[in-house]
């Protein structure tokens, strides 16, 4: 080859700028976990940025041990499973008979659902609307309101249409097997990959989420997570660049310094667990999403 | 991708072609006959309807409190109709070019720096061969992506703070801490750099999938014609994933005042909010704070039809260019 040379340079910068980009993106991450582990004197000194300094597991037992948390982690659990089992069902029950091509009026129904995602009646009608319905501060406004999403609908229905055989389902309706049964005997479980993606779509939402719980929860009980994560990440931290700094506060802030690394390991665990699975499958429904969809 | 916006032209014009047909006999037997044959399948699917109807269309009815003094006791209905006299309120407000300067801005600002980012990045991982160090640095940069805002926001004060590592090496260098979160001038850099953190490893997929489909022998071709690797890449690469960069550029073009509640929201507090108020943010504040409702639900509504207009602007476009230079 006679650009061997030059080829190897741009080979070399490559690498080092991918690098810098992979350091910058895993550093903050790495330093989470490690200031996790650290006494919290070191981190405010800056004496810890690379190894942990002071190994303990203080923070970790503070994490077990603040109610806040512990309730939080278990509410969004809740929210997490019943939620996404709920958009489960109804993103099968749409996509299934838009998927079929003898499903009389599935242009409508899909004009009506796609609709929602251009045009919406904005956050204060619907606020008026759940004030209305009474579930202001119930579990069920955490997983009603946001059932099901159009997107997924869409990528379920291209699913069911590009990979279950249509003459499958055709046999058995010779056969005298009703809909539902193909539904249930014949599609989903041919459908797993797809059930897979969803569940993922759907449950990392659901574990993210806050702004449902901001606008409609105020019973500290109910609150998910990712609120005592904003209390004690964000609020925290802006009240004490508002107030300033007294003696007293300080051994308060020390003592709260290492729980703020902590429960961010905490509440991203699942996810961590995860994440193999989350990058194979997120991938995947992406794809199946963009480009046949 | 270019998929997807004629699938979603296709359901539009579907939309619409349904939307002016009458219901023609023919048509009603149609669906009597369907509705015979697939009765369960309406089943189904009705539940779905239904949650769209209330959660999605009640609330598009509500809108009109938008153009009412809206009294709860009274009801949407009941109501007194007042016209644009909140819309004139926002307008004539204080806030009003603040508020569009911020959102603009942000939208802006997100557009020229989020944007381009991604693209690079895929070019850049595209040329790698060994297919270890590649998995490898894919498995980092999509990590952002699982991560809530809550945390991202999270760790942006805890390396930004006074105390925080950024400032410790700013002091370790002999400068002057910065109170990055409270300092308007910052707002702005910081949002847009960490949502380039937060998002450039995962939007880059779109774009490595648009060059896997890119002809080997091409680069072959080239090869032999003596082509530098950058010369490829910029005659080759960057042309055979130019549609997709139309397209992804028009669409996130349409929504650039549409800045997103939950991350400006999180990074807002009292000092840096000349800089830091949006739409979003205020009709949240006003409506749902102060229960303003039918001023925020104007405010609200002027903001999503702006959007909507945008958006359809911005699909006409897509549609332009779709049948003239790019297909």
């Amino acid at each position: 080859m006679q650009n061997s040379a030059s080829d190897k340079l741009f080979t070399l910068i490559n690498t080092i700028f991918l690098l810098v980009i992979t350091l910058m993106v895993i550093y903050p991450l790495y330093f989470i976990v490690s200031a996790s582990f650290s006494n919290p004197t070191y981190i405010l000194t800056g004496e810890m940025w690379l190894w942990p300094k002071g190994f303990n597991l203080d923070s970790y037992a503070k994490v077990f041990e603040n109610k806040d948390i512990v309730n939080g982690f278990l509410n969004t659990l809740k929210y997490t499973t019943i939620g996404t089992l709920i958009n489960l069902i109804m993103t099968i029950m749409a996509a299934y008979p838009l998927s079929r091509k003898d499903f009389y009026g599935r242009n409508v129904i899909m004009a009506i659902f796609v609709f929602t995602m251009f045009f919406g009646g904005g956050l204060i009608p619907t606020y008026l609307l759940i004030k209305d319905l009474g579930m202001i501060d119930t579990f069920w406004v955490m997983v009603i309101p946001n059932a099901v999403a159009v997107w997924n609908i869409i990528i379920m229905r291209t699913f069911f249409q590009t990979t279950i055989p249509l003459e499958l389902q055709e046999s058995a309706q010779i056969d005298g097997c009703g809909n539902i049964r193909i539904l249930l005997n014949i599609v989903l479980p041919l459908s797993m990959p797809v059930i897979a993606v969803m569940i993922l779509f759907y449950a990392v939402g659901h574990w993210n989420s806050y702004f449902q719980a901001l606008i409609y929860l105020s019973d500290k009980g109910k609150f998910p997570l990712q609120l005592i994560l904003r209390e004690i990440l964000i609020q925290g931290e802006m009240d004490e660049l508002m107030k300033g700094t007294s003696e007293s506060f300080l051994k308060q802030k020390l003592s709260i310094e290492g729980l703020k690394y902590t429960v961010i390991i905490v509440a991203n665990l699942p996810m961590l667990l995860l994440y193999p699975f989350l990058q194979r499958y997120f991938v995947k429904g992406f794809m199946i999403g963009s480009i046949k969809g | 991708m270019e998929k997807i916006i004629e699938n979603k032209n296709d359901i539009q014009s579907n939309f619409l072609s349904t939307a002016k047909a009458d219901i023609s006999p023919s048509k009603w037997a149609m669906f009597k006959k369907s509705f015979r044959k697939n009765w369960d399948l309406y089943l189904l699917v009705s539940p779905v309807i239904a949650y769209f109807i209330i959660f999605h269309y009640v609330p598009m009815y509500g809108i009109q409190i938008a153009f009412k003094d809206f009294i709860a006791t009274k009801g949407i209905w009941g109501s007194e109709w007042v016209g644009f006299k909140h819309f004139q309120r926002f307008f004539d407000s204080y806030y009003f070019w603040r508020l569009i300067k911020n959102t603009l801005g942000i939208g802006v600002y997100t557009l020229a720096v989020s944007f381009p980012v991604p693209i690079i990045l895929a070019l850049m991982l595209n040329e790698v061969k060994n297919v270890k160090f590649k998995k490898f640095v894919q498995t980092v940069i999509y990590a952002p992506h699982f991560l809530s805002t809550v945390v991202v926001v999270g760790m942006l004060v805890l390396f930004l703070k006074s105390d925080g590592l950024i400032n410790q090496l700013i002091t370790l260098v002999g400068g002057t801490p910065i109170e990055f979160m409270t300092e308007p001038a910052w707002f702005k850099s910081l949002y847009v750099f960490s949502d380039v953190w937060q998002t450039m490893g995962w939007s880059s997929i779109i774009y490595l999938a648009a060059l896997t489909a890119v002809d080997h022998s091409q680069h072959e071709a080239a090869m032999i014609d003596g082509a530098s690797r950058l010369q490829r890449i910029w005659h080759i690469n960057i042309p055979a994933i130019m549609p997709t960069i139309v397209i992804l550029f028009i669409l996130n073009a349409g929504s650039v005042m549409s800045v997103g509640f939950e991350k400006v929201f999180l990074m807002q507090n009292t000092l840096n909010m000349s800089t830091s108020d949006v739409i979003s943010t205020f009709v949240y504040r006003a409506g749902i704070q102060e229960a303003q409702y039918s001023f925020s639900a104007a405010v609200g509504l002027f903001n999503s039809v702006i959007n909507f207009i945008m958006l359809v602007m911005v699909n006409f476009i897509a549609k332009k260019i779709n049948n003239t230079s790019l297909w």
